[in-house]
């Protein structure tokens, strides 16, 4: 049996009575792409606060690599290599895309600190920052400001900062949303090549269900905070209990 | 296109200011002008470790003269308590720094965690306390009337750096090179190097990570960013740079008080001066500094030949009666702040604007 590279045990937070995460335990691998699921409020962006730090769980744990990361900073885990992208834009607005970029790469080579040496004179940063930024087909507005992209283009930097901090948990809070046709594809071409490559663990959160069916190799459905199915797409989606709380409306799944 | 046109003039001008810094004892030989360039020279430094905090990383601090005012008195109670030499000097300014340095961290620590507008407070409490304190230990620090000292033999006016055959003291270009030059040029030097510091500081990485946190808080500290230790740190650093020039004040100023080094009149001069200039960019602080300082020093001064060149025609003169200065200041900083509302760097210099 292979150790997991992430899990979660009996992990849960309540805000006031509301229970949004509900005793959520779950074995994350190497390899292997998790799609989570579920019906909006079910507590996915949620539960991936809770692995990356941003809340503090109310119980429960979060283990990497064998090692109790639950009380720590969201710093610390990134540095731990919990690697996070969020659902809405989080960019650093007034900065240039390379900027951006070169930021989470520093923050991964752990140049942060250097104060007496100028970032231009870093090449080996910006031959790695310069590699997001092809990546994500961003170099042609490398020294735009953040803020002055289009949707499309502030998502694929969304996305870039992920890759750039080279973590080994990749978490992906539905990458496309929003995006246009001609853009989405290119994303979700970068993640499956992303798992191709580098045989990490990746986590998605996403609903649109010809994604899931491309890229998962396994699917978790939350609902109401709870995990209420977990196996591979074909298990999940024909399970009794996934049509009954999600697939209630099939018109969605076509 | 503009950009590069605006970085230029903005740059080019913060040179051609050092430039006449430089030379200022030989091209304005008068003593106010040179206490008026000493003044800018101070301020540069003082006003651009403010940028550090409020325009780099977004800290809003309301202490940053208690810090210039404990480097200041550090060298001034060292001076008075250990006669005039270098090595009083230097300890004092040690002393300053250290306690600065000490005050800052333990603020940073346990302060930085909350809320920006709860840890402006805290500073202002803070900065009230040393100003009480300043006032009320009057046996160390001559309370109101402030500390008089002499400088290190080298600073006094009747030192002479160079002297010609006769044994006089040498003019170049009709300046004496005695100990007031002596003292300018130990203020321009410190300065500039400080001021390069910082300049230096702000293009490395550290410095785009005090951007991402003003930009972003939480997306720095998720990409593996200790915010707290960054913004003590550079609380720290921004602490010890206003008691380095303070020290370097002192020592030309020969006295130290109140109204020189900790008034809260200072500070609003600092936070003037910072957004005159543009926050966050450093080559601002200097434009502002300049521009701020000139207008009080000479803004008077000009209403006077205004108002004398107008005296035979009506309400003019009145309007531009030297003894309403600050009202004309007033009007040119809510216009500056009106058409420049990122500070006349930050909008010469603003970049990636949207095709």
């Amino acid at each position: 049996m292979r150790a997991p590279s992430l899990s979660t045990k009996d992990l849960t937070i309540n805000f006031g009575g509301h229970v949004a995460v509900d005793h959520v335990s779950c074995d994350f691998y190497s390899g292997e792409l998790t799609v989570i699921v579920g019906p909006n409020g079910a507590g996915k962006t949620t539960y991936f606060n809770l692995i990356s730090g941003q809340l503090k769980a109310s119980s429960g744990t979060v283990i990497k690599d064998g090692e109790d990361i639950t009380a720590t900073a969201p710093s610390t885990r990134a540095k731990k290599g919990v690697g996070r992208a969020f659902q809405l834009t989080n960019l650093f607005p007034q900065l240039t895309v390379l900027e951006n970029i070169r930021l989470a790469v520093q923050a991964q080579t752990g140049d942060g600190w250097r104060a007496f040496t100028p970032t231009n004179k870093l090449t080996a940063l910006a031959d790695k920052a310069e590699l997001y930024l092809e990546a994500t087909g961003l170099e042609g507005v490398a020294k735009q400001r953040a803020a002055a992209l289009s949707h499309g283009n502030q998502r694929k930097l969304e996305v870039a900062l992920l890759m750039a901090m080279e973590p080994d948990i990749y978490m992906f809070d539905e990458p496309t949303a929003g995006m246009s046709m001609d853009d989405a594809p290119e994303v979700l071409e970068l993640i499956s090549k992303l798992k191709a490559d580098t045989r990490k663990t990746i986590l998605l959160v996403e609903h649109k269900m010809n994604v899931v069916r491309s890229l998962a190799d396994r699917i978790v459905v939350l609902h109401n905070g709870a995990l209420v199915a977990d196996g591979s797409p074909e298990q999940t989606m024909n399970s009794e209990v996934v049509r009954e709380v999600y697939l209630g409306n099939a018109g969605v799944m076509a | 296109m503009e950009k590069t046109n605006g970085n230029l003039l903005v740059k080019g001008t913060v040179f051609l200011v050092w430039a006449i810094l430089l030379f200022a004892p030989f091209l304005f030989q008068d003593v106010r002008s040179t206490e008026v360039a000493a003044r800018i020279l101070v301020f540069i430094v003082l006003v651009s470790s403010y940028d550090l905090l409020i325009g780099y990383t977004g800290i809003v601090s309301f202490a940053h003269t208690m810090f210039f005012g404990l480097g200041a008195y550090g060298t001034a109670i060292a001076l008075k308590t250990m006669g005039p030499s270098w090595s009083a000097v230097i300890l004092g300014a040690l002393i300053g720094l250290g306690i600065s340095l000490v005050i800052a961290l333990a603020v940073g620590l346990l302060s930085l965690r909350v809320k920006a507008i709860f840890f402006a407070m805290i500073t202002l409490a803070v900065a009230s306390v040393a100003l009480v304190m300043a006032s009320q230990l009057s046996g160390l620090t001559g309370g109101e009337d402030g500390i008089t000292y002499r400088p290190p033999s080298i600073f006094k006016p009747a030192a002479k750096l160079l002297t010609d055959e006769n044994g006089k003291v040498l003019r170049i270009f009709g300046v004496k090179m005695n100990g007031k030059i002596a003292a300018y040029y130990f203020v321009f030097f410190s300065s500039l190097i400080l001021f390069c510091v910082m300049l230096r500081l702000v293009v490395s990485p550290i410095g785009s990570v005090l951007k991402a946190i003003r930009e972003n808080e939480a997306r720095a500290e998720a990409i593996g960013y200790r915010v707290v230790a960054y913004r003590t740190l550079v609380f720290c650093a921004a602490a010890a740079f206003a008691s380095l020039i303070g020290s370097v004040y002192a020592v030309w100023l020969k006295y130290t008080g109140p109204d020189t080094v900790l008034s809260f009149a200072i500070m609003i001069d600092i936070l003037l001066m910072v957004v005159i200039g543009g926050m966050g960019t450093m080559w601002g602080a200097v434009i502002g500094v300049v521009m701020m300082t000139l207008a009080q020093y000479y803004l008077r001064d000009l209403m006077g030949v205004v108002a004398d060149a107008t005296h035979n025609l009506p309400i003019v003169p009145e309007l531009f009666d030297p003894d309403r200065w600050l009202l004309w200041l007033g009007l040119c900083f809510i216009l500056l702040v009106y058409f420049f509302p990122t500070g006349i760097a930050g909008r010469l210099m603003a970049k990636g604007e949207p095709a």
